[in-house]
């Protein structure tokens, strides 16, 4: 158990340490590359949770291909080198404290709230479930059984977001 | 607990180790097939038959000058070689390559890490190796190498999707993604590749596009792009990017060996997959294994000194325009085919269940090839242009 705490608190601490590399860096790749770590960071959390399927999927999608897509972007743009900072004025920087402190205060908040029992499991559910139907089922069973409308709407809006994004692109046709 | 880490540790140092010495006789294969196709006679000085070239280009290379540009990210420059060379290692690490050996302290498990959720990690792990290609591109401060790390980013992206949705195909047949029971699934009966195999086709197409080698080799293109993503790499940051392509080959060929060509399986016999193990049994599943993936290494290397590079616009047209519409259409089709035989026939995998397969493949291959191609890929860009 002990050896578990010491991977968890150090990726967790490699994640909120990438997570600042990621918004306090000036130059957008550097900023990019931040949180791909991140990313990595999460994804060895998800697997410490037993949640091996969802790890990988965290690294195959995010880390795989959208920070690459990410990366591809900087790159054409040419934005790769830092410009000036954005946030200007007193005003700003008063705006990005209060939001700052709003959130700090929404943690300490949940902090304090257990998490409701309707969302619990009960111990050692999670393991069995894995067992009855593997690790890939005890996640594509619920997606594509129970909650199949929610997740075929989702992927409708998906492609409206990527026809509006061609159309916007491509004036003519 | 011991035993495991021990073993694990011994495991990772093995296959560490061969494969760098395969890596390093891979490059020399590379320039022995070359020669030979060319009707030339190659590096033959070093040692005999050339075999010690690799040692005498490794020394060569770690003496050289490393040359830094004045104008680079000096991070991103030095991490980009082993960004690109460590997913090309780390890949390995699933792929089941021999029979369980007994010891006298229980069954070690012929693969470093038997993961549940291994044929993921392959893609997962293959989709990283792009960043080292794409930041060593960028953080040259280059123009050329600018190009060649924009080209492998899209390239990257555009493949991957169809080599995903072509092994889907194999998941669907072998029920499950850990690569132990899909080799397990075809040691009992027929290889996948056969009631796969436009699967496989589209699987060995995508692969060696993500391995970047010709025909699709655009992120280098030296007639182009100079070298691209490496022009300004030197000495050894410079190897470091080849070795990375070649460990990117042996996974790839290994990859290729476990979904289609039953992984360690010694093809015709029921010998070898069935327990009780034995020392015997490792090494020659393990020889089996190494044979077959010395094979599609030939395969990659003859590929490589027979065709010519494709247009940057034919490599993308083919990976979005024919790869992916295949591969989406392919898996509906097998999926029905699968739930037909399997759920309304009540079929189990076998024989039967392989043979109907692979005539249903037979059937889409006709017009696959004669029907829907017309002309475009196999003329290529001068049939473009009479249109």
């Amino acid at each position: 158990m002990a050896g578990t705490l010491v991977l968890f608190w150090a990726f967790a601490g490699l994640a909120l340490a990438s997570a600042l590399g990621c918004i306090t860096r000036r130059s957008p790749v550097a900023s990019a590359l931040w949180l791909v770590v991140t990313l990595f960071a999460l994804a060895a959390l998800f697997v410490l949770l037993d949640a091996q399927f969802i790890a990988v999927l965290q690294l195959l999608v995010y880390a795989g291909a959208i920070m690459v897509l990410f990366l591809f972007v900087i790159m054409l743009l040419n934005l790769g080198h830092p410009g000036p900072m954005d946030v200007k004025g007193p005003v700003g920087v008063g705006t990005a404290f209060l939001l700052g402190g709003v959130l700090l205060f929404q943690l300490w908040i949940l902090r304090q709230a257990a998490p409701p029992a309707s969302i619990q499991l009960p111990p050692g559910s999670v393991a069995r479930l894995q067992q009855e139907q593997g690790l890939v089922g005890a996640v594509a069973r619920p997606l594509f059984d129970t909650y199949l409308i929610p997740f075929e709407i989702t992927s409708l809006l998906l492609l409206a977001a990527l026809v509006g994004a061609v159309v916007l692109a491509k004036r003519r046709l | 607990m011991t035993f495991f880490l021990v073993s694990s540790v011994i495991k990772i140092i093995v296959v560490f180790t061969v494969i760098m010495v395969g890596v390093a006789l891979l490059t020399l294969a590379e320039r022995r097939i070359c020669a030979w196709m060319q009707d030339r006679l190659g590096p033959n000085r070093v040692g005999p038959q050339g075999l010690l070239q690799p040692a005498a280009d490794g020394l060569k290379n770690l003496l050289k000058e490393e040359t830094l540009p004045a104008q680079a990210d000096k991070v991103l420059f030095l991490l980009a070689p082993a960004m690109s060379f460590v997913p090309a290692l780390l890949t390995f690490a699933v792929i089941p390559f021999a029979t369980p050996l007994p010891t006298p302290w229980g069954d070690v498990e012929m693969v470093v890490a038997n993961l549940p959720v291994g044929f993921l990690y392959i893609l997962a792990f293959g989709s990283l190796g792009v960043y080292g290609i794409v930041l060593a591109g960028w953080a040259s401060n280059n123009k050329y190498s600018l190009l060649g790390g924009l080209r492998a980013s899209a390239q990257m992206i555009s493949y991957e999707i169809a080599m995903g949705m072509s092994t889907v195909a194999v998941l669907l047949l072998a029920g499950n993604v850990t690569l132990s029971e899909v080799v397990a699934r075809q040691a009992q009966s027929i290889w996948f590749v056969f009631p796969l195999s436009l699967a496989y086709f589209l699987f060995i197409v995508a692969a060696f596009a993500e391995t970047n080698r010709l025909p699709f080799d655009l992120p280098e293109a030296e007639g182009e792009l100079i070298a691209g993503y490496h022009t300004e790499y030197s000495a050894m940051k410079f190897s470091m990017f080849y070795i990375a392509e070649y460990s990117n080959m042996v996974t790839a060929s290994a990859l290729m060996t476990t979904l289609f060509f039953g992984g360690w399986d010694i093809p015709f016999t029921h010998w070898d997959n069935t327990p009780p193990w034995s020392p015997l049994k490792t090494v020659l599943t393990l020889g089996m294994f190494s044979l077959k993936v010395i094979g599609f290494l030939f395969v990659y290397i003859w590929v490589r000194w027979t065709l010519p590079r494709f247009r940057y616009d034919q490599l993308m047209a083919l990976g979005w325009k024919v790869m992916l519409p295949l591969a989406l259409a392919y898996v509906t089709v097998i999926a029905t085919a699968i739930w037909i035989l399997h759920e309304q026939l009540g079929w189990t995998y076998g024989t039967r269940f392989a043979l109907a397969l692979f005539g249903l493949n037979v059937l889409l291959a006709i017009p696959l090839f004669f029907v829907l191609d017309r002309g475009r890929i196999v003329a290529g860009s001068v049939a473009e242009e009479r249109a």
